[in-house]
């Protein structure tokens, strides 16, 4: 069958069985590959993507069921040779390890700002709740939004703790060496 | 802490040691540029899906291929038996044992790889996988060890040659004698019986490989989610007898780890022999639940300890003796030295003059493993004990959990310490870090607070403890070692013309952030922006080699090596920098990036001596500016620190929820200190998942519960605390930054502190209870507050 989307603003279509689904006809067919398969239950979020607006996990939308509409993926966040703010704040505020479940936090985060551009630390921990992030804890994440609802990316990572108890015991080792 | 010195000595442009620089590696991943396993695509590519067995142990009837192999777009079906014939059907685990890879005789537990079918497309391969028809003839399956070394339990490793019970290996060490003429003495004995369950590491990418062997060459070019891409080289070298240069392991962006892709997996072992036989490239990445019922599980350690006390308060002796649950295989990644991993370091953070431990691991028809799921080989499980023991002595002798810790903790003047049973501590201030962790988590206040009695709805105040040491950074070389290959590590560097670098190393990322930690060595070292020094791991043709990462090993050992290197190369700089300034070397004084002429204004920057070294190298010296260093450390790290868990608990329905969570870590100098807190605040994720919800439970057939994430729960943001977060440092005195590794003491300890603070709040409401194991369920709180006893 075939089927036409418009993703990231640009028309693309493709040939694909009716059972493929719709993250496979966006990382196979259409080689956008910043949309991630980390389960098969519809638990973890890491295949996150804007439809029409709204997020959702793409594992369990049927590529045949997006046929005809705007989709919006990682790779479609920056604009215009800029990053997006939720892209920023999340390297600012260290909202990422190994970078798996990044995309769909993202796209989450991003579309509950729309919406809502000052949430609550609950409300955006409750938003993030369909998403599983196994490295970083949530903390940054949570940041992160918040951060790119305010409008900046911030630049705090909290305090730096243990820096200067660091530097100085690394200079004392030095000048014992 | 007293803030003593609060400017790095580089500056923020430089972004050596103590700045909080935002990660390099970060760009690709948010842009979703990052290139995972499943990402790659080669031409012709093949796909591999792994026919599965349903039941825990089985003898193999017959395998019918004919209906898979008649489906359109399947290439290749495999069994066992075509594997035998080129001698692949088993293989070595890193324990030394042996595992099969795809079963020939029998299914020893469910999920174990029987077939495997590759296919043009990946949807027509797991179509013909289910096409697949085994004929099983059902055995009585062994779901736990107590079973198993049972009298006339079935073997299950009927295999093995001299195997005649289900035992799989025994070990002791310690002071036996010492021990027990301490006990005899004691005045009172506390002992601890506690299951630490069987959990997954399940990192969010799952394991995969893409096998690619050029019949023309036979070159194989082996994608592997990997986290030591050249042990793993080396084991396919010695396992399918590949020619060792001919195999190029490339670890891609790894989606996580957490130990889980330390070990060769089957599918890995298939989809190399597939692509060999095929002369195409094989793909094989696995899905969630094929993650959580096969590859390498952790813990399920059934664990007994006990504490000879003083009437004042003195800890004598610890005895603990292990009972391992390790599935159908001893697959334990762990040096083949020590057998129960690092358990020994059972003695903690305390002066206890005699130990003695036992262990004793039991095959049972369940999945292998025994992988250290963010842990040093089994520190996780000996610190976890000690720390209920302790909490339970504290209880017994009524006493403080802080005071009791404050009295029986090493001192800060013993270290370098010998342990019981036989760890050396290189550095720690114990009184210190939990000191700090009281004042942050106001630990005195809220013991008010709990004096106070129950909130007005009826809950429980409890404050739980744990003051861990973890034992990481393996190795030394003569103690230490992976499947015979010794646990050094190294990095080569090399400064281009123009000033920047390129560093390769042979630990690797799966998320921890080398590509930015390791660059600010070398900026600390030669002062060289960060940013401008690119950093490469992964690939085995072009990185030195080295044992990966893993048991928070990276910045002990390739952090050393890049120190190291960086320093050799800073020794050459002065030679060149006396040359371009023609001033005697020792006439030169060093400052992060320029040597200057002791008492002038003449200096050449470190840029202006790697253009040197390449267009106007001294006479006599070679020219290029490049170093390689293989570190063998010296002795292990041994990171330590206090956590604080406040928690409620409704004795009504067994609930409970944390209201305060304060982790004060010491892991030495701290490099970034950002990277540092998010491998804190990740580890103690981890640690509140083990005591709340996430364990891999099995019933009475064998059938693995938690095999997908609707059954194994992992913690959203939701129910995830918010942490505070504490530091003291306490530098390593023989690493060469005073860096300890740090990815894992959360997980290590925060776990103890969670258990310690419910039963705190259930003792403290008048309900006599010595434990209750993970994961913390309402209905076993429920169950100890209300003297019921609770199903698992």
């Amino acid at each position: 069958m075939r089927v036409d989307v418009t993703i990231n603003g640009e028309p693309r279509s493709a040939e694909v069985e009716p059972r493929t689904l719709l993250v496979d006809f966006i990382r196979t067919h259409l080689g956008l590959t910043g949309t991630h398969v980390g389960c098969d239950t519809t638990s973890c979020g890491a295949c996150t993507v804007i439809l029409d607006g709204k997020p959702v996990k793409s594992c369990t939308v049927l590529a045949v069921q997006a046929h005809g509409s705007e989709l919006r993926t990682v790779e479609g966040l920056r604009q215009n040779g800029r990053l997006h703010p939720i892209q920023a704040a999340f390297k600012e505020h260290h909202g990422l390890q190994c970078g798996f479940c990044t995309p769909g936090m993202m796209l989450v985060g991003a579309a509950l700002l729309e919406k809502n551009p000052a949430p609550s630390e609950e409300e955006i921990r409750w938003e993030l709740s369909g998403n599983l992030c196994r490295c970083t804890g949530y903390m940054n994440i949570v940041e992160a939004i918040k951060a790119a609802g305010a409008g900046s990316a911030g630049d705090a990572v909290g305090e730096d703790l243990g820096a200067a108890e660091s530097v100085a015991a690394a200079e004392e080792m030095e000048a014992h060496a | 802490m007293t803030v003593t010195a609060p400017r790095p000595a580089t500056p923020p442009e430089i972004g050596g040691l103590g700045h909080s620089v935002r990660r390099k590696e970060d760009d690709r991943f948010i842009q979703g540029a990052g290139r995972y396993l499943d990402d790659i695509v080669l031409p012709g590519m093949l796909h591999m899906a792994i026919v599965r067995s349903p039941v825990a142990h089985a003898r193999i009837r017959s395998i019918d291929t004919s209906a898979a192999e008649a489906i359109d777009g399947v290439v290749a079906v495999i069994t066992g038996d075509a594997l035998a014939a080129h001698g692949l059907a088993w293989m070595p685990t890193l324990s030394g044992d042996t595992q099969a890879v795809l079963a020939t005789d029998k299914v020893r537990y469910q999920g174990q790889e029987v077939a495997a079918v590759i296919a043009t497309d990946p949807y027509v391969a797991r179509d013909a996988a289910t096409l697949v028809f085994v004929d099983y003839e059902e055995l009585p399956a062994i779901t736990n060890p107590q079973q198993s070394l049972a009298e006339g339990a079935v073997l299950i490793r009927d295999e093995k040659e001299g195997q005649t019970d289900n035992v799989a290996y025994e070990w002791e060490t310690g002071d036996r004698e010492g021990t027990d003429r301490a006990f005899a003495s004691a005045d009172l004995v506390v002992s601890l019986e506690t299951h630490y369950p069987r959990s997954h590491p399940a990192p969010l990418e799952t394991c995969g490989a893409l096998a690619d062997i050029d019949p023309a060459t036979g070159q194989a070019t082996i994608y592997l989610t990997s986290q030591a891409p050249h042990a793993h080289r080396t084991l396919f070298a010695l396992v399918a007898g590949l020619p060792e240069e001919k195999i190029r392991i490339i670890a891609p962006d790894i989606g996580g780890g957490f130990g889980n892709k330390v070990p060769i997996y089957p599918g890995y072992v298939v989809a190399t022999a597939a692509s060999l036989l095929l002369g195409k490239p094989v793909k094989w990445v696995e899905s969630r639940s094929e993650n959580l019922i096969s590859t390498g599980f952790a813990r399920d350690y059934h664990m007994r300890g006990e504490l000879a006390l003083s009437s004042d308060g003195k800890i004598l002796a610890m005895r603990a003796s292990i009972l391992s649950d390790q599935g159908a295989f001893y697959a334990d990644a762990q040096p083949s030295k020590f057998r129960a991993g690092l358990f020994h370091i059972c003695t903690g953070s305390y002066d206890i003059p005699y130990a003695h431990v036992t262990a004793k691991g039991a095959y049972t028809n369940k999945a292998p493993g025994g992988v250290a799921y963010r842990c040093s080989f089994r520190v996780t499980e000996a610190s976890y004990l000690i720390e209920r023991l302790v909490d339970n002595a504290a209880w017994k002798l009524g006493m403080d959990p802080a005071e009791f810790r404050r009295q029986n903790f090493i001192r800060k003047d013993q270290f370098p310490y010998r342990s019981a049973t036989g760890f050396v501590y290189d550095s720690g201030d114990y009184h210190a870090a939990m000191d700090e962790a009281l004042r942050l988590s106001d630990y005195y206040g809220w013991r008010s607070r709990q004096a106070e009695g129950p909130t007005e709805d009826g809950k429980l105040i409890g404050i739980g403890l744990a003051s861990f040491t973890e034992v990481v950074g393996a190795g030394h070389s003569k103690e230490y070692d992976i499947a015979g290959l010794k646990m050094f590590d190294s990095a080569e560097l090399r400064i281009h013309p123009t000033g920047k670098a390129i560093l390769k190393l042979g630990v690797k990322s799966q998320g921890q952030g080398h590509e930015t930690t390791f660059a600010q060595i070398v900026a600390e070292e030669l002062g060289i922006p960060f940013d401008q020094i690119k950093v490469v791991e992964g690939d085995t043709d072009n990185t030195p080699y080295g044992l990966g990462t893993y048991a928070s090993r990276s910045t002990p050992v390739g952090g050393a090596a890049t120190a190291m290197a960086s320093r050799k190369i800073r020794d050459k700089a002065r030679k060149i920098a006396a040359h371009l300034l023609e001033a005697a070397e020792e006439d030169l004084e060093w400052e992060p990036g320029r040597f200057t002429v002791r008492g002038t204004d003449q200096s050449v920057t470190i840029q202006d001596i790697a253009f040197a070294a390449y267009t106007n190298p001294p006479d006599g010296e070679e020219a290029g500016l490049e170093a390689v260093h293989y570190y063998d450390p010296p002795n292990m790290t041994y990171p330590f620190g206090t956590y604080v868990v406040v928690v409620e608990v409704d004795p009504a329905d067994g609930t409970w929820k944390v209201l305060n969570m304060t982790a004060v870590d010491d892991c030495g100098v701290r490099i970034n200190p950002m990277i540092v807190a998010g491998q804190i605040t990740g580890g103690l994720t981890e640690g509140f998942a083990k005591a709340n919800m996430q364990w891999i439970t099995f019933d009475e057939q064998g059938n693995c519960i938690g095999s997908n994430f609707l059954d194994y729960l992992v913690p959203t943001a939701y129910e995830t605390p918010k942490f505070t977060l504490g530091a003291t440092v306490t530098p390593s005195p023989h690493h060469p930054l005073g860096a300890k590794g740090v990815g894992e003491s959360a997980t290590v300890g925060s776990p103890a502190a969670y258990v310690n603070a419910v039963l705190d709040a259930l003792r403290r409401g008048g309900h006599e209870v010595d434990n209750i194991d993970m994961p913390v369920l309402p209905h076993r709180v429920w169950g100890a507050a209300n003297g019921v006893e609770a199903k698992p």
